[in-house]
């Protein structure tokens, strides 16, 4: 176990880590400021997928691919929000778990009848191909690298109009006293539309990067969606601070449990018992870690202040 | 003290007459097929059904002679919804015979209820290992293959070519090890790394480069669907696939080809049927499938399609007569048809005997996917599971 090898396997682990980021940063805004359970965002986060796919290869301009999964999935976010949620943000969590559970199977249909149940081909233009020499022949894939900048660069942008900017502190209030915002003269539906709006982009924006490494195929939002969950209660629920730890807690302890997990047990157990406890336990492990949290600080490590 | 007798002759023909199934049979026949039609699975099962309708197109819509509709149920990749599904079809619709499934879970929830109800299963996928051994059935036939035959097709190759280490990766659950006991089983190679991942896994970067630090002479997998899609998009991104040679058993096929393309090419694989193969009734088959649905079909279609042709040639040996399940058995048992693997016979246990082939994904410009699977050579020549020992079955 050489430091260069530990050290390719932490990105690795801050690349999922930033991938699930961007998933639990809509989330966790829904969740926290408007009260609702939007099990739908992998939903979201699969049109992405299919926006930046289909378009770049329609017009052969990964670019526009990408400007298309942004823009889509933020009026596709507006729009569910307008025409479905809307009615749900009085209802219990029960009924919203339903109902959102009802557009995971109607976007997944209706993806298959668009675009058909194979998984959908991604090609990568040239220039995010190849490698970047890090230091003594550490050779990290420059894609993979690009995901970890947007990311970065996604957690700072949204720090900043979360606390920085009118429309923050906006949204801030809003999840405070709805009532009293709205008296102000705010309109909070609007206000509401469009936090669930850039919810949905930040959905899209881990989609289109996803597409190119995960299969893109109806359902694939499901399969993300749980680990986007740990992250939001280990993060601590409508924080964006404590999504972006949770998010980067999750990924390193994933990634390095998988990597080390079983060679460290070979050393203390026979090969064969390492070889049965070693993937068993580190599939465990982020399930274990957010138990850890909830015994020791049920509201997660960052809980949102107010509400 | 002759006169009772032919009362006695006469009433019993009566009693036959009332009783036996009639001579000439049924007029229509009713098949119900399980697949998986919804999911990220479902396009297994699109090539199954659209595999299973062009069957019927081949037959001129009669299946053994007789009008034949198809009832389609789908499993949703779950065993008790396949039981539920059976049950269905058993009941309300009165199926005469089923056929399909892909899961071995599914197929062994399943075969119980179908046998139970004395109703005949032809599987066209699952090779659930207890099905060809301890647990073989009169009634349960399979167009397929035993889950750990291609994964030994796979180690006799890597054992005969001379590759002394290979590193291995499955999914975490009863498959994955089932396919590298089958791998063991012909390979004797050093293993440098047996490593389980878990079930549905999306990002395999750390497994990637835990395995480019240990620098092995070739790799082996097993990631079916999804999954094998990931594996592989992450393993050419990182630049191994002109490195380390990349074997694997149901990873890299038809169903997920249209999603890999280029990234396919160069890629090992073990089956005992491929798109190209030089059998008749399969370059038939193939031909007609790409001109009806635009895209190439993968052996889950081709097995189904040969499920249909095996129920047909014993439904025309039986004479339509269905229902005598017996005759059905004897006629089913003759493999008596133009499979699209070549002839065949079945082995004790129902399941065929048959060759299996190494295959390599290559730039085909004749394929509507643009890379297609070719067979290199055979690996295999009437190759039997590893259970059919365990199988008490004689015939």
């Amino acid at each position: 176990m050489s430091f260069a090898l530990i050290f390719e396997q932490l990105l690795n682990g801050v690349q999922l880590g930033v991938m699930l980021f961007l998933l639990a940063a809509g989330l966790t805004l829904v969740l926290g400021i408007m009260n609702m359970v939007n099990l739908a965002h992998g939903s979201l986060y699969m049109i992405g997928a299919y926006f930046a796919i289909s378009v770049g290869q329609w017009s052969g301009s990964y670019l526009l691919g990408v400007a298309a999964a942004l823009v889509g999935t933020l009026l596709v976010g507006m729009l569910v929000e307008v025409v479905a949620l809307r009615t749900l943000y009085q209802r219990d969590h029960l009924d919203q778990v339903l109902a959102t559970f009802g557009l995971i199977l109607f976007f997944n249909e209706l993806i298959a009848i668009l675009f058909g149940r194979f998984a959908l081909f991604a090609s990568l233009p040239s220039y995010l191909q190849g490698h970047i020499e890090l230091f003594s022949g550490i050779r990290y894939p420059l894609y993979r690298a690009v995901m970890i900048g947007v990311g970065l660069l996604t957690a700072v942008l949204l720090w900043y109009v979360v606390t920085r900017t009118r429309l923050g502190m906006l949204i801030r209030a809003g999840a405070s006293n709805r009532t009293m915002v709205s008296a102000l003269g705010v309109n909070i539906r609007l206000l509401y539309t469009m936090v669930f709006g850039f919810g949905a982009a930040l959905a899209g924006l881990a989609g289109l990067m996803a597409g190119q490494i995960y299969t893109v195929q109806p359902g694939m939002g499901e399969l993300i969606l749980i680990q986007v969950f740990v992250v939001i209660v280990i993060g601590g629920i409508g924080s964006v601070r404590g999504a972006l730890v949770g998010a980067l807690i999750v990924g390193i302890v994933d990634t390095m449990g998988r990597a080390f997990l079983k060679p460290i047990l070979e050393t203390v157990i026979s090969a064969a018992a390492a070889n049965t406890a070693g993937p068993a336990l580190s599939s465990m492990l982020i399930y274990l870690l957010m138990a850890l949290v909830l015994a020791l600080r049920p509201a997660g490590l960052f809980p949102a202040r107010g509400g | 003290m002759i006169k009772p007798f032919p009362t006695l002759v006469a009433g019993a023909l009566a009693a036959m007459l009332a009783f036996a199934p009639p001579a000439t049979a049924q007029q229509k026949l009713k098949i119900g097929f399980i697949t998986t039609l919804s999911g990220p699975q479902g396009i297994i099962g699109k090539h199954m059904r659209d595999s299973v309708e062009l069957a019927l197109d081949h037959l001129g819509r009669k299946v053994g002679g007789l009008p034949t509709e198809v009832i389609y149920g789908d499993d949703q990749f779950k065993p008790d919804v396949g039981v539920q599904v059976a049950q269905q079809m058993l009941q309300r619709d009165n199926v005469d015979i089923m056929a399909g499934i892909i899961w071995s879970n599914v197929m062994l929830a399943t075969v119980p209820v179908v046998t139970g109800a004395g109703k005949i299963m032809v599987g066209t996928n699952a090779g659930a290992s207890p099905l060809a051994g301890a647990q073989c059935n009169e009634l349960y036939f399979s167009t397929s293959w035993n889950n750990d035959q291609s994964p030994e097709a796979m180690g006799k190759y890597l054992q005969d070519t001379g590759i002394k280490e290979l590193y291995v990766l499955a999914p975490n659950y009863q498959a994955g090890k089932d396919m590298v006991s089958g791998l063991k089983r012909y390979y004797k190679g050093n293993i440098v790394e047996e490593l389980y991942t878990k079930m549905g896994q999306l990002d395999y970067q750390a497994e990637i480069t835990a395995l480019r630090a240990k620098n092995p002479k070739a790799v082996f997998i097993f990631y079916p669907g999804g999954m094998g899609i990931q594996f592989i998009r992450q393993y050419v991104q990182a630049g191994l696939r002109d490195q380390i040679p990349l074997y694997s058993v149901f990873t890299v096929d038809e169903t997920t080809i249209p999603a890999l393309k280029e990234s396919a090419v160069g890629q090992f694989e073990a089956r005992f049927w491929s798109a190209d193969i030089k059998v008749p009734a399969s370059q038939k088959y193939v031909a007609d499938f790409r001109k009806k649905y635009g895209y190439t079909p993968s052996f889950y279609g081709a097995q189904s399609y040969d499920g249909i042709m095996l129920i047909d040639s014993a439904v025309k040996a039986v004479k339509g007569n269905v229902k005598d399940t017996k005759a059905m058995v004897a006629a089913l048992r003759k493999a008596d048809y133009d499979s699209i693997r070549g002839r065949y016979k079945f082995n004790n246990n129902h399941h065929p005997i048959q060759d299996f082939y190494l295959l390599r994904a290559v730039k085909d410009g004749g394929a509507p996917e643009g890379v297609a699977m070719h067979i290199e050579k055979k690996v295999f020549e009437d190759h039997k599971d590893a259970y059919y020992k365990d199988c008490k079955m004689k015939w």
